[in-house]
């Protein structure tokens, strides 16, 4: 019943296009992230579905409802800012308080939402203070009781997590999916964090300069990412971008870089025939390099390590094939030291490859 | 030896002296010292000097005795004091209260996003960028039972038939007055009240709206209660300053018709100068002095409680 429609939702400010031919069906209790980089258009739309930006083109729905015109307090929806906006000179059951307060509740109700909130979010100790009495982690954790409260068909958050510490962050993200069970209504969540996609999104839309780049579920996008765009946002490091040319020698495809050459797996062959002698850009993640005991013709690459890494789970290593630099996540029992040579291991099966002129992937 | 001595005690007065430098209440204390004198020549000593001539039968060109209450005591058997008492409560609670309206409102619309925002914020500075001897004049002009652009313009749009005696007439007068002072004061209740409604976060108001608040309500829960220490000061503010007006009603009416617009600046200014009795002209404006730490009292107090 509160599924989310927006129909090639365009906004203009001026000449400026902040969002262009957005569409997209967000289906009742879906938890849809929008990740992009900074200016990319996701908090105007975000701003679009509250009610908060005019529309410059296309229509919104939320359940049934077309909503273009209807104003922001009846639309149903809540939303936590990226500043929390948190009412600075009410106390926190004020601030939870005050929506209910502008709906006529009776008092006894009022009182037992905010409290049941507050129970939820464990927030029950600071009710009486002020929102400069806050840390930063418990001012979010109002921001979001003062949405839950309403028990809106949709919540919409703007980056609530981008003002806290890395490990609050974690946590956090933890926390609000477990809420999103619990509550069992449809968030929309904007975040330029592609971990914090990942790991929340039932569905994630790629976006970039008010464009939608692609819209599917974290793996979909982590295995088949639809361009160049996507393949580099999504995954940590970012994905090797090698320009090679397409070679072929008796019925196998290979990839020619500077320093190596990779063979195209068989059954991908026969899509790229028309390819062939041409410029071609390989994409290659870290995941997807690993150290090799002994060269084998068209699987590894031999490079020198420059810069040595060492996360934990993992170590990046920086090296050099040839003329081109790539990144590995090798195994953290990996003995090297820099200016040594060492083999990697390419794991063909996940390589991507895409057109060096319009960026979109090819099959 | 005695040389040896000598050098060590002068060693010892300047590590004294150094210790003494490096001590941060002293140094203070040293630092603020030149700008206590000039404070203390000029705010401090005519305040003091006013006090203590409020105690003396000082006329002009004659040292005066100290005469105790003896000033207070014959103006509050003084009818004309107690007129100009009400004149000045009458004139400063009306005036403030308009400003603060007014002002309010004009802060409002000019926290709208238009065309031409910075000038107009600019041209609504004009009435108190313009000294007020200068205004007061235009506004004696506007008021002139015969030269009067207001009368002329009202009779020219058909709407009276007769001047208006501005000026001649009580309580026309009283209200002429209050205007002028009303016009040149909106600019400051404007601009401080501007200044601090450019500091609310506009996210509230979305927040709010969101919450369900219609504008009255926002205006109401978010936007009165984050302005009101602001709106505090900058009403004890102007309180203070249109309790002790002087320029405007000098320039304007000289506290007439039959001493109806005399205010307390005017009367111990009328007394004192033109009068020559410097005693009793200080006595009247000596009264000034407990209600303004009054009204400062009362918005500190109010700050405080905000906090
Ligand atoms: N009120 C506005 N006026 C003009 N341009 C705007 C306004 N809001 C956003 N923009 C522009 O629209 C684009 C998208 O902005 P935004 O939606 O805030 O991006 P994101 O949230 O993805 O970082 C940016 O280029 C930004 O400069
Ligand atoms: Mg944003």
């Amino acid at each position: 019943m509160a599924r989310v429609i927006l129909e090639n939702v365009s906004k203009y400010f001026n000449e400026v296009i902040a969002v262009k031919d957005f569409s997209l069906e967000i289906e009742d209790k879906e938890f849809v992230v929008f990740v992009g980089p900074s200016g990319c258009g996701k908090t105007t739309t975000l701003r679009m579905i509250a009610g908060l930006e005019e529309i410059t083109k296309g229509n919104i729905y939320i359940g049934d409802r077309l909503i273009n015109r209807i104003p922001a307090k009846d639309r149903d929806i809540a939303m936590v800012f990226q500043n929390y906006a948190l009412y600075p000179h009410m106390t926190v059951y004020q601030n939870l308080a005050f929506s209910l307060e502008m709906r006529k509740l009776s008092k006894k109700e009022i009182d037992e939402r905010v409290k049941e909130a507050a129970d939820l979010l464990e927030i029950s100790e600071l009710l009486h203070r002020k929102p400069k009495q806050l840390s930063g982690g418990q001012r979010q954790r109002v921001a979001v009781g003062r949405t839950i409260v309403r028990k809106p068909q949709v919540f919409l958050f703007d980056e609530p997590l981008s003002n806290l510490d890395a490990k609050l962050r974690v946590q956090m993200r933890g926390e609000l999916k477990k809420l999103h069970e619990r509550l069992s209504s449809t968030i929309i969540y904007v975040t330029h964090d592609q971990v914090e996609a990942m790991t929340m999104g039932d569905r994630i839309v790629v976006m970039k300069d008010g464009l939608i780049q692609q819209v599917g579920k974290p793996l979909d996008l982590y295995f088949h990412p639809i361009n160049k765009f996507v393949a580099g946002f999504i995954g940590s490091p970012t994905m090797n971008f090698i320009e090679t040319e397409l070679i072929g020698s008796e019925n196998r495809l290979f990839v020619q870089a500077d320093g190596f050459r990779l063979r195209i797996p068989e059954e991908r062959s026969r899509n790229l025939q028309n390819h062939v002698g041409k410029k071609i850009t390989l994409g290659i993640r870290p995941q997807d390099l690993s150290k090799a005991s002994a060269p084998v013709e068209g699987e590894t690459i031999e490079a020198l390590v420059e810069i040595i890494e060492p996360i934990g789970n993992e170590i990046y290593l920086d090296v050099k094939a040839g003329r081109d630099s790539l990144i590995a996540s090798v195994d953290p029992k990996t003995r090297v030291i820099p200016h040594q040579k060492i083999l990697l291991q390419a794991n063909l099966e996940n390589i991507h490859l895409f057109d060096p002129d319009d960026e979109k992937a090819l099959l | 030896m005695q040389i040896q001595a000598e050098e060590r005690g002068w060693l010892r007065l300047r590590n004294a002296f150094s210790t003494l430098m490096e001590n941060r209440n002293f140094l203070g204390f040293l630092l603020v010292i030149p700008a206590e004198a000039i404070l203390f020549i000029f705010l401090a000593y005519p305040f003091i000097l006013g006090l203590w001539l409020g105690f003396t039968d000082t006329v002009i060109g004659r040292k005066g005795d100290f005469i105790g209450v003896g000033n207070y005591v014959s103006l509050l058997k003084d009818s004309t004091f107690w007129l100009v008492t009400y004149n000045t409560f009458l004139y400063t609670i009306v005036a403030v209260l308009f400003k603060a309206i007014l002002g309010f409102v004009l802060a409002i619309i000019l926290n709208r996003d238009f065309k031409a925002k910075g000038l107009v914020r600019a041209i609504i500075l004009l009435p108190w960028i313009i000294p007020t001897a200068l205004s007061a004049i235009v506004f004696w002009w506007l008021y002139d039972s015969t030269f009067s652009a207001i009368s002329w313009s009202l009779i020219k749009m058909g709407l009276i038939n007769h001047k208006i005696d501005f000026l001649g007439d009580p309580t026309n007068a009283r209200i002429s007055l209050i205007v002028a002072n009303v016009w040149r004061g909106i600019p400051f209740f404007t601009i401080g009240l501007l200044a601090g409604l450019q500091t609310i976060d506009p996210t509230l108001y979305e927040a709010a709206a969101i919450d369900g608040a219609g504008s009255w309500k926002r205006f109401r829960r978010i936007t009165l209660p984050l302005i009101l220490p602001l709106l505090a000061v900058i009403t004890t503010f102007s309180t203070i300053w249109t309790f002790g007006d002087f320029q405007l009603v000098w320039v304007i009416t000289k506290g007439g018709p039959a001493n109806a617009t005399h205010l307390f600046g005017t009367l111990s200014f009328q007394r004192a100068i033109p009068g020559g009795h410097f005693g009793e002209g200080a006595a009247i404006s000596n009264f000034i002095l407990p209600i303004l730490v009054l009204c400062v009292l009362i918005s500190f107090k109010y700050l405080k409680r905000e906090d």
